[in-house]
């Protein structure tokens, strides 16, 4: 049935050298398991960030609580903002990416295996410098946009702003590099006859984003470096007494800050737009419009970023610019809405748990979007900014949306990933109790926002009459707990019990159903060809590809069992798949160290500079066996055995 | 809509990208617009800053620290190592090993010299009172010049590794490639100089 079972007989396939157990993780360099490694250890963060809100909701529940002191509160909404943006929502939405992109443009790996390690190891090795803080004096609490100048030394003593910057800057490093990786990858891996506007919306977003991110991210870097300069090497970039500008920061943060939310949601945007489709079964409605709508998205989003800033008082002239800018996104975010909604209309729905996530996705998506659409008003923000109100906003945007994109994506993808079916009935369960408690924690937050209760207070007096509204927020966080504990059930058991899953469970139009579940390790054994957007599809249902709408005859037989695969000509090169290595791991294991350092160079100099020396040589003998491997790996040396 | 498959040669295959670029190239062109923003906003931040240092009772003149001369001749050096670059390129897509040895190895020592000229001159602006928390515009101009010689020193190790790769490896394919990218790298660092010198020194 699956595709990688073939016969051997037009291509040799590859010996896969793959180390057994733990080696095998710490050496990869195939995306497929880079991709899980993104997907468990987001989850894993992800978690730990859901239990940082519960204990803030805990403590907001009732009236004058006690439970937590306002200075573990402060670090508690820090950490997690900054965990379920930079650890959570962005490395699902990699994880996701890396597994899926290279399957969906019918290539073999990335476009640099080794490159994309590297950015695993960075991306968690930066979560957990992030969480080495709680140990050594407490974890940042300045909010995880680090407004100036409360970051500065004097009112934040602590080394958890220094951890902030230096966990920050090496997720940053690894998603510049995740970036890049992902836009060659897309531009110039694709099979052959996979033009730009006959990639899957998922591959299309996903460019966007990694362009989104290589623009967004220096920006972020350099307020960070200007940041730790501030705190321990005497400038003043922040420091207004002594002429520096706080706004200043304001702008840099926001400027990455806010195309930083369209990389947050667009990947979500690209699963829907394959998931409505397949549980429609009928083509994407406007796919031109779905993709340049994406674009025009990932351009508008570096105009707005002042929208943030209302309340600064930056002028009438700049506010009416920002507002009306950030209006105008709500036009390609509109089209891609009615495009979804017309993609489902007249189809054969079939809802499935994954079907269930996209569609919420639109409901809960355009409740936040119409709350954003009152937020870039300048007069009415400068009444809510602050407020829960911009809780509600961003949670239905971000939870809502992003994590209800990314769960249609898991029940969509969790069979090809893993070769097994979740269970459906447990999934649905899951969807429904996540839905009713997801709005019974986020909807009141629009009512004790506008009935004037701050973001950000470790309490507040019974006497506000906010009391109802944060217990009923409070019940349903706890609800929403146990539909994520339901899911992780759900992934246990199906791992080891659920059914074993076929190579193209949901009748699906794009190349990743074409191969087994999981995919074999060099993914194709022969590189398909591409003559339309559903490539799969036009296979499975030839009699519907010259517009005939008649209803097919019989099921086919299998994916792909004739089609593309067989009149490819036998003379192939032989696959070639990169060896597995550790340079990457030992190259982050050396970055991390040399961060560590930079954190106390400041403080104690000589100790911090030998344990940057450090790092530097474990980087140095990295790199150097790096070089090796790649020259031993690369085709030429492979075919001709240099 | 069916065109008829067509068999590649194999040679062809190998290097086939769907855009016709290399993957590397590629990749270090998108990195150079990534690197664009970095020092983008390093340069505006030290606009954003000029007037208010002119302001302050700290007020530092840059005309009075900067010694153009010095770094007049600074530009030239690194002007000039890209045209070794250049040369060192050409020298090994011609395969001519030794010239290209001459050239990257001329290249690594103007970068060398580069880097030194820039440490005498914040050494001598030091003795002078300008530092990083001296005024604002020190504070500017150390960040915006300092990571721009960090730039140059990655970019002098870079070099150096592309040059031991290619005496360990003499008859790798990939070396002019490597050569390539590598000047890619250091063309840009250099055009970031030259983007420096004029904002920041000249006028």
């Amino acid at each position: 049935m699956a595709i990688a079972e073939r016969p051997a007989e037009t291509v040799s396939l590859p010996r896969v050298n793959v180390r057994p157990g733990w080696a095998g993780w710490l050496s990869t360099t195939d995306h497929k398991r880079i991709g899980i490694m993104y997907l468990v250890s987001a989850f894993v963060f992800f978690l730990i960030g859901g239990i940082e809100a519960l204990l803030m909701r805990i403590q907001l529940g009732t009236p004058d609580n006690t439970f937590l002191t306002p200075d573990v509160y402060n670090q508690m909404f820090t950490m997690h903002g900054t965990t379920m943006i930079f650890l959570g929502l962005m490395p699902l939405n990699v994880g996701l990416g890396n597994y899926m992109v290279p399957l969906m443009i019918g290539a073999r790996d990335m476009a640099f295996p080794r490159l994309n390690a590297l950015s695993i190891w960075l991306f968690i090795f930066g979560g957990l410098m992030l969480y080495v803080s709680f140990f050594v004096g407490g974890a940042p609490n300045v909010g995880w946009f680090a407004y100036a100048p409360l970051t500065q030394k004097q009112f934040s003593p602590t080394a958890g702003v220094d951890y902030w910057i230096v966990g920050i800057g090496l997720t940053g490093v690894a998603s510049i590099a995740g970036a890049l990786n992902f836009i060659v990858t897309i531009l110039n891996m694709r099979a052959p006859g996979m033009t730009l506007n006959r990639m899957p919306l998922f591959v299309w977003m996903q460019l966007i984003v990694a362009f989104i991110l290589i623009f967004a991210f220096p920006v972020l870097t350099v307020a960070t470096i200007q940041l730790l300069f501030d705190r321990h090497f005497g400038t003043r970039f922040f420091l207004p007494n002594l002429g520096g500008d706080a706004v200043l920061w304001q702008h840099l943060f926001w400027f990455f800050g806010h195309p930083e939310v369209y990389i947050l949601i667009l990947p979500t945007m690209g699963i829907i737009s394959e998931v409505l489709p397949t549980f429609s079964r009928k083509p994407i409605f406007g796919y031109a419009f779905v993709a340049y709508s994406g674009v025009a998205i990932g351009f508008l989003g570096f105009l707005v970023w002042a929208h943030h800033m209302f309340a600064v008082g930056l002028g009438p002239l700049a506010n009416a610019f920002f507002g009306a800018a950030s209006f105008l996104i709500a036009v390609p975010t509109g089209v891609k809405i009615f495009n979804w909604l017309a993609t489902m209309w007249q189809g054969s729905l079939n809802l499935t748990t994954s079907m269930l996530y996209a569609i919420s996705f639109i409901g809960m998506f355009v409740i936040g979007g119409i709350s954003g659409i009152t937020l870039a008003s300048p007069p009415i923000n400068v009444q809510q900014t602050d407020s829960y109100y911009v809780v509600a906003h961003m949670h239905y945007v971000l939870f809502g949306g992003a994590i209800q994109g990314i769960f249609a994506g898991i029940f969509y993808w969790f069979p090809k990933m893993t070769g097994r079916m979740l269970d459906e009935r447990l999934g649905k369960w899951q969807f429904w109790l996540m839905l009713i408690s997801f709005n019974l924690t986020f909807f009141p937050m629009h009512l004790s926002g506008n009935a004037g209760m701050p973001r950000r207070i470790y309490t507040y007096e019974a006497d506000m009459g906010w009391g109802l509204w944060n217990l009923i927020s409070t019940i349903g966080s706890l609800l929403l707990a146990v539909a994520f504990l339901i899911f992780l059930w759900n992934v246990l058991t199906s791992l080891r019990r659920g059914p074993i899953a076929p190579a193209d469970p949901w009748d699906g139009a794009t190349l990743e159903w074409a191969v087994s579940s999981p995919p074999p390790v060099y993914n194709f054994a022969v590189t398909p060809r591409v003559r339309s957007r559903r490539p799969l599809w036009d296979e499975k249902y030839p009699h519907l590809v010259n517009g005939s709408h008649e209803a097919p005859t019989a099921r086919p037989r299998s994916p792909l069992h004739d089609g593309f695969e067989r009149e490819i000509p036998a003379v192939m090169e032989p696959i070639h798949l990169p060896s597995p290595t550790y340079a990457p791991l030992i190259v982050s294991v050396g970055i991390t160290i040399l961060g560590f350092g930079i954190i106390y160079l400041g403080d104690f100099g000589l100790i911090a500079a030998s344990a940057m020396l450090v790092g530097l040589l474990i980087m140095a003998a990295g790199i150097f066996s790096w070089v090796r491997i790649s020259h031993i790996d690369s085709p030429h040396h492979a075919h001709h055995g240099v | 809509m069916s065109e008829s498959s067509m068999t590649r040669p194999r040679a062809a295959a190998v290097h086939h990208t769907s855009l016709g670029v290399d993957n590397r190239k590629l990749g270090v062109w998108a990195f150079i617009g990534s690197e664009t923003l970095f020092f983008a906003t390093l340069i505006t931040t030290y606009f954003v800053f000029a007037p208010v240092n002119r302001m302050r009772p700290d007020f530092q003149d840059p005309r009075k620290f900067l010694d153009i001369e010095l770094t007049t001749v600074l530009a030239s050096i690194l002007l000039a190592s890209s045209l070794t670059m250049v040369l060192a390129l050409s020298a090994i897509k011609r395969g001519d090993r030794r010239w290209f040895t001459t050239w990257l190895l001329a290249t690594v020592g103007l970068g060398l010299a580069f880097i030194g000229g820039q440490a005498y001159e914040f050494n001598h602006l030091y003795h002078e009172g300008l530092t990083l928390s001296s005024s604002l515009f020190g504070t500017t101009f150390f960040v915006l010049t300092g990571f721009h010689g960090t730039h140059v020193a990655i970019g002098v190790i870079w070099l150096l590794s592309v040059f031991f790769k290619v005496r360990a490896y003499p008859d790798s394919p990939e070396n002019p490639m490597d050569v390539e990218i590598a000047g890619l790298y250091w063309h840009f660092v250099d055009l970031v100089w030259v983007a420096i010198f004029v904002l920041v020194y000249l006028i």
